[in-house]
Order: structure tokens, then sequence, then C-alpha cells
């Protein structure tokens, strides 16, 4: 068969009790035929002659409906004779009506209720639960490859941790270092206005260093450094656990965890606190321009001011936070890599999981830090 | 029973990946109705010269025609219409992983036709029954499938939008026995009950011998050797006595041997 055109399917009723089949009952000509079947009168006759010597061509799909309009009349009580059907197309019909019959007998069985509001809140409160229990373990876990890495230091594997300190760290130094510069001219730009207002311009210096190296630093290092390489760890172990690499390595004995999650634990460990320092520098000078050009403060007296204004506590604990960030971090990308399970969408799911959780849970430790450090009086 | 009609036609095909000559003027036609069947070793370019005949690689020169339409030149519009006429199934499967097994196979069906949801589930279970799958796996995912269901899931989709061409690549290639049994005897109902054509690539001399009418053996950027298997089994050609002197090859030949004698 050419690709030739072929005439749409079509039953006609109008010279009862024939019932004419005609055109091509494929499946790519079947168009509203289902409407047509639906919207088909009622007929008085009892015996009906099915009528199929003008059918150009009838495949599964074809079959599969043509018997639904016999079934549909035979279900009404009458008697259908069959006229001009060519063998394989009875052939096929035949076959078609076997598998109708137990497709109908089947399809009864079977009842699927999709799950009430209730029983929904149920099952999404249990997933969580089950998640945050996982991550606990997952966390164990960790730790106790941390305590024996220490006892038995030649496991460590020296080359991935210097790997993950140029992928996470160096390599992320100029993006840190723009926005980190960024942020400090905008918040020395806000309070630019209301300072003059006061005429305490100088000010402006302990509002930057100290929201600079006690929040924002960490911060904005963080949210950078969960978006760039916490995606990338969820990706690479989700993609490795998908191509079946992390059951290879557990038969090949090595321990997917020590030489996956520790190597990139100790690079983050090392770099986001060296990158925080970095924007710490960044943002400072990006408020000393904002400073000079707004407000008068020269660099000499800005800097004069930074020393006195800035304690050392808030300088390191802002390092303290961002060490905190870069395990939570890590954690959550491994964790929610490992947590991969089929295929490629998955993948996706698990790393935008990774970059949601690891962001908010860097907000949220954040906050409570917040509020020990207000009760500890540092 | 194959007709004469022609469905494939190569003719002078030759397809090369850099330095490294894959197909050299390579030519052969596929009559209606027929179970054809490409064989080689590893790298002798039977896949490649599958995914040719089904537009995913051009060659670099030489013409390919399937159901009389040149491959060469061709558009898009009559590209899509081509790509209605026939069914693949991959060797990994190739379903789509967010998508459940019943919804893959419906998926040609909702993209290329105006059939109502209900029908086309109907016939995406019906397909998904004929090739022996049970109810229980049509809302599973690919992911939670094991293999040889996944062949089977991908065949109904390939069947999907009653194809009159199969393309078939590695049917049976990591199934047990009896699933790869019911293949075969699947791909033979589909051809003598549907008439439909089937060229596929495989390496189960089992199958070989049951099913293909006709097999041409790729080998030197060639093709060394074309006939039925027992035309094959008795060629003098070095690359098709490698394929039969092998151990397993010689034990699927004894076998055929016994069947046929049961058979007289």
């Amino acid at each position: 068969m050419k690709l030739m055109p072929m005439n749409a399917a079509a039953f006609s009723m109008n010279a009862l009790p024939n019932l004419a089949f005609s055109g091509a009952w494929v499946t790519s000509k079947l168009f509203d035929m289902a409407e047509k079947i639906h919207g088909m009168p009622r007929i008085a006759e009892l015996n009906i002659i099915a009528d199929g010597s003008e059918i150009e061509a009838l495949d599964m799909s074809g079959a599969w409906v043509m018997h639904s309009v016999l079934n549909r009349l035979s279900t009404q009580g009458k008697t259908i004779t069959y006229k001009g059907f060519k063998p394989e197309f009875a052939e096929r019909l035949e076959i078609v009506a076997h598998e109708f019959n137990r497709h109908a007998n089947a399809s009864r069985d079977i009842k699927i209720t999709p799950p009430s509001w209730l029983e929904q809140i149920g099952i999404t409160a249990t997933k969580a639960l089950k998640e945050a229990k996982d991550l606990l373990s997952f966390v164990g876990e960790v730790s106790l490859m941390i305590v024996a890495s220490i006892i038995n230091p030649s496991r460590i594997r020296w080359r991935p941790i210097l790997y993950n300190i140029r992928e996470a760290g160096f390599n992320a130094i100029p993006i840190v270092g723009v926005l980190a510069f960024l942020l400090g001219v905008v918040v020395a730009y806000q309070s630019a206005d209301q300072l003059r207002n006061y005429g305490a311009n100088i000010f402006v210096v302990d509002l930057i260093g100290i929201s600079m190296l006690r929040e924002f630093a960490p911060l904005i290092a963080a949210v950078i450094i969960a978006g760039r390489s916490g995606s990338a760890y969820a990706a690479q172990i989700g993609t490795m656990s998908v191509t079946e690499e992390i059951d290879a390595m557990r038969v090949l004995g090595i321990v997917p965890m020590e030489m996956l999650v520790l190597p990139k634990l100790i690079g983050m460990v090392i770099s986001l606190p060296l990158l925080t320092v970095w924007a710490d520098m960044l943002g400072i000078f990006g408020g000393m321009l904002t400073a000079k050009t707004q407000l008068d403060v020269s660099f000499v007296d800005f800097i004069g001011r930074l020393v006195k204004a800035v304690e050392m506590t808030t300088y390191t604990v802002g390092l303290g936070k961002a060490f905190v960030f870069a395990i939570i971090i890590t954690m959550i990308g491994c964790f929610q890599g490992f947590r991969t399970h089929g295929g490629a969408d998955s993948v996706g799911r698990q790393t935008t999981r990774s970059v949601v959780q690891s962001i908010f849970l860097v907000i949220v430790a954040d906050a409570l830090f917040s509020v020990l450090f207000s009760i500890l009086k540092i | 029973m194959p007709s004469q009609e022609i469905i494939i036609e190569v003719s002078n095909v030759s397809t090369s990946f850099g330095q490294h000559k894959v197909h050299d003027n390579v030519s052969l036609e596929v009559k209606r109705a027929e179970i054809f069947a490409l064989i080689g070793g590893s790298g002798s370019g039977k896949s490649t010269l599958l995914r040719e005949m089904m537009l995913l690689h051009r060659p670099d020169s030489g013409k390919i025609k399937v159901h009389g339409v040149d491959l060469t030149n061709i558009t898009e519009a009559q590209g899509q219409s081509l790509r209605q006429h026939w069914g693949v199934m991959f060797q990994h499967g190739g379903l789509f992983g967010s998508l459940t097994i019943q919804e893959n196979v419906g998926l040609p069906l909702r993209e290329h036709t105006d059939l109502p949801d209900s029908l086309i589930n109907e016939l995406a279970e019906w397909k998904l029954s004929m090739v022996g799958l049970q109810s229980g796996v049509y809302g599973q995912y690919p992911s939670e499938l094991s293999g040889g269901m996944l062949k089977r899931a991908s065949l109904a989709r390939a069947l999907a939008l009653d194809p009159d061409l199969l393309f078939l690549d590695e049917p049976t290639s990591g199934l047990d026995p009896i699933s790869a049994g019911e293949i075969d005897t699947l791909i033979l109902k589909l051809r003598d009950m549907f008439g439909l054509t089937i060229l596929m690539v495989t390496h189960d001399l089992d199958t070989l011998w049951q099913v293909s009418d006709r097999v041409a053996v790729l080998a030197n950027t060639k093709v060394e050797a074309l006939g039925s298997m027992l035309e094959l089994s008795v060629s003098k050609v070095e690359s098709v006595r490698q394929f039969f002197d092998g151990k397993r090859g010689r034990s699927a030949y004894a076998q055929e041997q016994k069947i046929s004698e049961l058979h007289i």
C-alpha cells in the first residue's frame, strides 16, 4: 500500500434493516466516530444485516470501534447477521469481539477510587514524616562515616576533596563576589537617605559592617552555593543511582557515602566559609563606594570607623553560620540525590527539591541563630 | 505471506562516522508483509541502518524509500504522515518515565487522533493485553517494571496507531526464553493477521529461525549475504559461517533440524 487517500469511516442506517459500513476503519480515519455511536438512534427492527462490502480497510482500532457499534445493537436485543465482509476483516472482528467481552468483564472488577481529602492529608503527612526520618538516618550514617575517617585518616580521599574545593569554591568566586558587592551597594544606598536626614552619615559604617559580616555575606554565599553546587550534587548522585552506578559501587565494595558524600562535605565546609570571607570583603567594599559617593564618607574614615564599630565576634559569628550552612547544603543535596528512584524526571524532581529545601533550611537556621545569639547576648 | 510490493527500498546507501566507514553502497529491499531481519556483529551498522530508515539519521549518500517516499528530500508534512504509518520498538523501551504504561501507549493516539479519552484508554488496555501484560501493571510507571515488561509495553506503544510497518530493535534480547517465545508468536500473529511488514535487528538465533522470512547479514560495510535462514545456513561466505558455526549457532541449527523432522 502506498500512502493513498482513504475515505473516512462511516456507517449508514438509511436502508434498515441494512446497516452499511463504508470507508476506511483505521485509526486515522475514525474522527468523531465515538460521538456518532453515542448518538445512534434506537431502532425498531429486530434483525439487522451488517453490510461490510464497502469497507476499504480495517485495522485493530477500527475493528474495536466497529464492534462497539454492533455490540450496542446486540445489547438492545437485536440479532445481527453479517454480509459482504472480506474473510480477513471478519476474522479481525471476531478477534476483537473476543477481546471486547474479556475487557468488559475485566474492567468491571477493577475499581480505583482516588483517596478522599482526609486520606490525602494523611498520606502527605506520613510521607513528610518518613522523609524527615530518612534524613535523620542519613545524617547519622554520614556522622558515623566521619568518625570512621577520623579514626582511620588514610581512608580520606584527598583528590576528590580538592576537586570539590575547586568546583564549589574557587569557581564560584566571581559570582559570589559580584552579588555580594551589589548587595553592599544596595544596602548602603537604601539607608543613605535616612542617615542623611539625621546627619548620622558615619553610622553607615556600622550598618554595612554588622549587617554584611553577620547576616548578608553568609546568607548570599549560601544561597548561591545551594543553587550552584547543592543542585549539582543532587543531580550527579541522582543520575548515578538511576544508571545503577551506586549499586555498582556497593557490589565492588566501595561505600557510596565515603566516595560521594564525604569529599563533598569536607570540600564544602572548607569552601563556603572562605567564600563568605570573600563576600564580606566585596560587600563592605560596595558599601564603602556608596558611602563615599552618597554620604561623603571617605575611605579612610570608613575603615577607621569599621575597626571600632565591628567586633571580632560579629565576624566569627558570620563564619560559624557559613560552616553550618555548608553542612546543610551538602547534606540536603546528597540526601535528595540518594532518594532518586526511577527515571530522568525523578532526577529533575529531586534536584529541585534539594535546592528548595536547602535554601529553606538555610534561612530557618539563620533565624534560629538570631534567636540563639540574642539569648546568649553575642 | 509476503507479496511482491516493496515497502522499504535501500539503494546504494553509504554512511561514515568521521573516518570510520559503516556502510558502503548497501542495498536491500523489504517486501510487504515480510519479516525481515538485519544481523551482523557489533558495530556492523545494523542499528545505524535502522535509524536511517526511521528518519533518525541521514545517510551520507544513497537513497532510502519507505512506502515509496524518498527519505532524502522529505518534507516535514510527509515525514509526519509517514511516522504515523510505522511503529518503533526500541531496544531499551524508550518509554516516557513521567507517564504510566497506559498513558505511554495512549500518547500517540492522543497526539494524532481525535478519539475520546475513554476510547483511547480502552484501545491502550487492549494493546497492552495483546502483548501479554496483566491489567495490574497498566497504572505503573516504566521505572517500576522489569526489563521484559518494558519491552512488551514498548511493543504495545509501537502498535498504538495500528501501523503497517513495524521496526523492532532487539525485540527479544534480555528476555527469558518463555517471554521471548511469546514475542516471537506475537510477531508472527501480527504479520499473519494484520499484514504488518516487520523489520527487526536481532541476535537471537531462535527468533531468526522461528520468525524471519529473509535475513540480511551486514559485515565489512556491506550486505554480505541475503536470504532465508535455511539458505544462509548453507552459505559459504565467511562472515555468515562465523554466525552459524559458533557454538550457539550450531545448537540453534540442530534444534531447528529436530523441529522440522518432527513436522515431517
